[in-house]
């Protein structure tokens, strides 16, 4: 572990610059702490805080200190820098000759760093990776991201990764992982290296070497973060029981509360679902497939000919929770859900997947 | 780099171009299509009951079974009812014109496995769920020696509705095959019979103890075979069963098939019952 001072985190982002990459971070727009390009160091929230999240409350308000990183997780996640809303999976041109046609696919994969990656969303890349292994354009996007990631000191009050344990340390697939420590209300970065991109982009730093007391405060205060997670979820047997609960009556008492408006899927980190669009011009000589992000709450995701699968809310919410929560693990070996706290904070009627699925596996009907 | 996703696939949105050879007019919305690889490639392999995402230029791309002889170096055959938009589309085209396919997908009927060898075979289908089931009956005809008693039973609508007609004719004129068919509904010139698949299977012809039941329909009806195969005493781990779900991607991404924890497209289509019965039983899964 090595120490990067408020200007050696300048000289970070000027190094990642130079490096002709696109940093994407946090940003205070529209009163939240949103995800986006940063241009200068002071684009990050200086003083700003959104930790006092609840079920359908968010609120950014000032910190006593110049923190950079003293927020948990907005409604953006990173995903939609690597599974994008939109994109284009291929372009087609017919072919007046024969009737046939001929594709073409170009996928773009601009050099970029995440800087700002917390825990949960660190799990949450490791579980898209596995979903799009194959896919070409997340594939190329993947591996033209470095990433930057952040120890969480203070959670926030839906977050429940220690739960989920992938916090509030971020492990995993890092490149370089910040540590912000606040002095007399000014921030420090102790930094480690989590591959050989990032040993080399620590080479270009100006570091300077921390004590092993420095290293014990860190640990320490990351063993107290976790105590103080403002949620918590049981996960002990959790997959098994809520599987085996498709016909519980609390299903139905969610769904009369659920709005099926699909917020909790669109701020998911790890929620994956597509829909198809097909295009033309309008001569229809050439065409264009594109994939856009959907949810399992919408109507028509389960629709085949002859009825919707999933006709009933309650069935979309069960859906939801049983993939997240069991079905995930058959899927990908891993649980659907990191423990971010987005779906609890951004439902508008404050639904808790923590609190729906305790109920669930609470009790037998 | 900090860890990279394996083994990217960049052909896999891309729907290879294919020729339509002949086009056969089944029934008053069912069709059936021969194509060819425009790039003169070698035939597609498949197993029996795995699909193929077709693509129609333009308008979409649809999860359709195969339907020919999976050991035949013929053209690629598959056998369409024009249901929506992009069906509808498939049913104008006419030879020449060119299809997209990506495939094949999926799991396969287990025909050619050592669980199949020397046991009775019940292939029960309902309306277009014979043509998944073709390939599993040509497979069975080629290699009628490993099997014992062979059943087929065929429900359709009405006499109207009745697939490959002319085949199944020509199957029931062989002394090796118990073909059955019945209609929900009879006309004035049927003289077959009339009620629902199920009661076919409950006729009996096959050894309960030995047999491998393969069933594909809509989920009702295989929901009713496969309590009367059980009734019989078939065991509920031989028999299989044919799913469907909305599909979008057929390679395990799009989260549109899923079925409790089953992908359909990638660990189905095709099922063992015992693996997915609790599932069938729950409403809106
Ligand atoms: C594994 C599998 C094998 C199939 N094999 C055959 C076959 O051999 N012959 C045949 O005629 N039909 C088959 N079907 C059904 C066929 O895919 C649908 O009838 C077709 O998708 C309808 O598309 P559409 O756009 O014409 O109609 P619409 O009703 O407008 O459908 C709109 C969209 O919904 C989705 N969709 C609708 N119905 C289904 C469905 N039943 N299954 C999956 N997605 C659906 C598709 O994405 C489709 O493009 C199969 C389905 C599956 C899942
Ligand atoms: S869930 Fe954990 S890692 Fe994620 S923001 Fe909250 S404290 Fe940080
Ligand atoms: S389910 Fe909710 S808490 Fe879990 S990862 Fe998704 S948004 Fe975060
Ligand atoms: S069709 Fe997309 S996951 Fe199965």
């Amino acid at each position: 572990m090595q120490r990067l001072s408020l200007a050696g985190l300048a000289v970070l982002l000027h190094v990642l610059w130079a490096d002709r990459r696109e940093i994407i971070g946090p940003r205070l727009r529209d009163g939240a702490i949103t995800l986006g390009i940063l241009h200068r160091l002071e684009d990050l929230p200086v003083g700003w805080s959104d930790t006092a999240q609840e079920a359908a409350q968010y609120r950014v308000v000032p910190r006593a200190d110049s923190a950079r990183f003293g927020h948990v997780t907005g409604p953006l996640s990173w995903k939609r820098w690597l599974f994008l809303p939109e994109e284009v999976l291929f372009r087609a041109v017919r072919d007046d000759q024969d009737g046939g046609f001929t594709l073409s696919a170009t996928p773009t994969a601009p050099l970029r760093a995440f800087l700002g990656v917390r825990g949960c969303d660190l799990a949450a890349i490791a579980i898209q990776d596995r979903i799009f292994a194959h896919d070409p354009a997340y594939c190329a996007r993947r591996e033209a991201t470095l990433i930057i990631a952040i120890n969480c000191l203070e959670p926030g009050g839906t977050c429940f990764c220690a739960s989920m344990e992938t916090g509030p340390q971020a492990r995993g697939a890092f490149d370089l992982r910040l540590t912000e420590w606040l002095d007399a209300g000014t921030p420090s970065y102790l930094v480690e290296s989590g591959s050989a991109a990032g040993r080399k982009l620590l080479a270009r730093l100006p570091i300077e070497a921390c004590t092993p007391e420095d290293q014990a405060r860190v640990e320490q205060a990351l063993a107290q973060a976790a105590t103080r997670m403002g949620r918590q979820l049981d996960t002990g047997g959790l997959a098994e029981r809520l599987a085996a609960r498709p016909g519980h009556r609390h299903w139905q008492q969610v769904a009369a509360r659920c709005l099926s408006c699909a917020n909790c899927t669109l701020v998911c980190p790890t929620c994956f679902c597509s829909t198809i669009e097909d295009r033309t011009d309008l001569s229809g000589t050439t065409a264009e497939r594109v994939r856009r992000w959907d949810s399992c709450f919408d109507l028509e995701h389960s629709y085949i000919v002859g009825g919707n699968v999933r006709a009933d809310p309650a069935a979309r919410y069960r859906q939801w929770l049983l993939h997240k929560l069991a079905y995930w693990h058959t899927q990908f070996g891993t649980s659907g859900c990191t423990g971010c706290g987005r779906c609890i904070t951004w439902c508008p009627v404050g639904i808790d997947l923590t609190v729906e699925a305790a109920a669930v596996a609470g009790s037998e009907a | 780099m900090n860890a990279t996703p394996g083994g990217a696939d960049p052909a896999l949105w891309l729907p290879e171009p294919w020729r339509i050879e002949r086009v056969r007019r089944e029934l008053s919305d069912t069709f059936t299509l021969e194509l060819q690889p425009t790039a003169g490639g070698a035939p597609l392999r498949f197993l029996p009951g795995q699909f193929n995402m077709l693509y129609a230029f333009g308008l979409g791309e649809v999860p359709i079974s195969i339907s020919g002889d999976p050991e035949a170096d013929g053209p690629l055959v598959h056998t369409i009812r024009a249901v929506g938009p992009v069906t509808e589309a498939m049913r104008r085209l006419v030879p020449g014109d060119v299809l997209g396919v990506r495939g094949p997908f999926g799991s396969c009927w287990p025909v050619s496995g050592a669980e199949a060898e020397g046991c009775d075979l019940v292939i029960v289908a309902g309306g277009v769920g014979l043509a998944p089931l073709r390939p599993a009956i040509l497979h069975v005809l080629r290699h009628r020696q490993r099997f014992g008693q062979v059943c087929i039973f065929y429900g359709a609508r009405t006499p109207a509705d009745i697939l490959y007609r002319h085949e199944l004719r020509r199957w029931r004129g062989q002394f090796d095959l118990l073909v059955d068919v019945t209609v929900d509904r009879a006309t004035q010139d049927w003289a077959g019979r009339v009620g629902v698949v199920p009661r076919l299977v409950e006729g009996g012809g096959y050894d309960p103890q030995h047999t491998l039941a393969l069933v594909c329909g809509p989920e009702i009806m295989m929901r009713h075979t496969a309590r009367a195969l059980l009734a019989r005493g078939v065991r509920r781990e031989r028999i299989h069963v044919s799913m469907e779900r909305n599909m979008k991607c057929a390679v395990g991404l799009c989260g549109h098939c899923q079925f409790g924890p089953h992908f359909v497209c990638r660990d189905g289509p095709v099922f063992r019952f015992d693996v997915i019965e609790a599932l069938m039983t729950v409403d809106g899964l």
